[in-house]
């Protein structure tokens, strides 16, 4: 029980920053080689013509979650020190509204639009400027929107907090549900058009 | 029968294809692609204590600049204020400008590796540069607000929150997903 690291003081304010650049070069490397810096790759997915970004995105989350679910329960990581997001669930639910709707007419999400724009691609910088244009707005109107932003606020929620069941038994759930997306993407991509 | 036409029309593109400098490595199986991603948000939970994060960066990018605009204004703003405080109480935040600098570094060994570098604008058949970079800065902007609501973004609250079974990031990825797809139709010109 003495991982995360960092959070049970192993690793100094500068190791700490070699390891999120490390982190960073790992996850920007996996998300080109994954074809994740191609915005017409990414847009596919919308159009049931190429569905990268649900495989990727949920074989991560499958990787991730299993992990840490069992390093947990093998005592190695202290499941307590690791950040848990907050819900907030009308700013969350609009945001993730607002932000489809971006996704799909921009082709890239944030952390593509980087890979993108690092790729020499001139659409994931012109992205990019429009993500920071779009933060500026949003921190420009925050006074109006404060309130919404705050409301609905019912803490660290998981899933299976919410409905009750054993932590292992949800993870089981998503694998099982995972592995049936992936199934239907293959028959999608495979289908004549 | 239908296969064999199908494998020739794509032999034929292949070859019509303009001869490129570097041989150009095809994309990697993306499942593979998602346990590395998968792998390194694993890490990120053991060595860090918390997952990946791209949005938060350029919170962080905006406030540095209205900072150096116009410094009253950012300091009397909290969605400013709060991404400006002294970097040693704060680690978290140079970690996020850290790690996504690292994400760029990351995807331009990649793609030179690969040779897929190269200046160009990735759009769909029937879009022109000009559209294309005009919906990719549109879209940016309304994916900025969006994850603004949210806390985070695909790597922040889809990847990092689905991961931990957070219920705001599956409502966020849900929400992302249904959105995406409802929309779709205004931007078919675009990708189609």
């Amino acid at each position: 029980m003495n991982t995360p690291l960092f959070e049970y003081g192993f690793l100094s304010h500068n190791a700490g920053l070699i390891a999120a650049l490390v982190i960073g070069l790992g996850f920007g490397f996996f998300l080109e080689r994954g074809g994740l810096g191609n915005a017409t790759k990414l847009a596919g997915q919308f159009y049931l013509k190429d569905l990268t970004v649900l495989k990727v995105l949920f074989t991560a989350i499958l990787t991730a979650m299993l992990g840490l679910y069992w390093l947990g329960r093998f005592g190695v990581v202290d499941l307590t020190r690791v950040y848990q997001l907050p819900t907030f669930v009308l700013p969350q639910l609009a945001g993730g509204l607002i932000f489809g709707v971006g996704f799909v007419m921009g082709g890239l999400c944030p952390g593509t639009s980087c890979v993108s724009m690092s790729s020499g691609r001139m659409d994931g910088l012109a992205l990019v400027g429009g993500m920071l244009f779009g933060v500026l707005v949003f921190n420009e109107i925050f006074p109006v929107v404060s309130i919404f932003y705050n409301s609905t606020a019912i803490g660290e929620v998981t899933i299976p907090q919410l409905i009750g069941v054993p932590h292992g038994l949800a993870v089981f759930a998503i694998v099982i549900a995972a592995l049936g997306s992936f199934v239907l993407a293959e028959r999608l991509e495979r289908s004549p058009r | 029968m239908k296969s064999a036409e199908l494998s020739h029309g794509a032999e034929r593109r292949t070859v019509s294809r303009a001869p490129s400098r570097a041989p150009t490595q095809p994309y990697m199986n993306p499942y593979l692609a998602g346990v590395g991603i998968g792998s390194v948000l694993l890490l990120a939970f053991v060595v860090m204590g918390r997952g990946l994060g791209a949005s938060g960066g350029f919170s962080v990018a905006v406030a540095a600049g209205m900072s150096a605009i116009a410094p009253e204004h950012a300091a009397n703003s909290s969605p400013y204020a709060g991404y400006l405080v002294d970097g040693a109480a704060q680690p978290l935040r140079d970690w996020i400008v850290i790690e996504l600098i690292g994400v760029m570094l990351g995807g331009f060994i990649s793609a030179v590796a690969a040779g897929r570098f190269r200046r160009a604008i990735d759009r769909g058949p029937r879009a022109t540069d000009r559209s294309r970079l005009i919906y990719a800065f549109s879209g940016g902007a309304v994916m900025g607000l969006g994850a603004k609501f949210a806390r985070g973004c695909t790597s922040g609250q889809a990847l990092t929150g689905g991961a931990m079974l957070s219920l705001g990031s599956w409502l966020f990825i849900i929400a992302a997903f249904a959105a995406g797809y409802a929309a779709a139709p205004l931007f078919r010109k675009q990708w189609t």
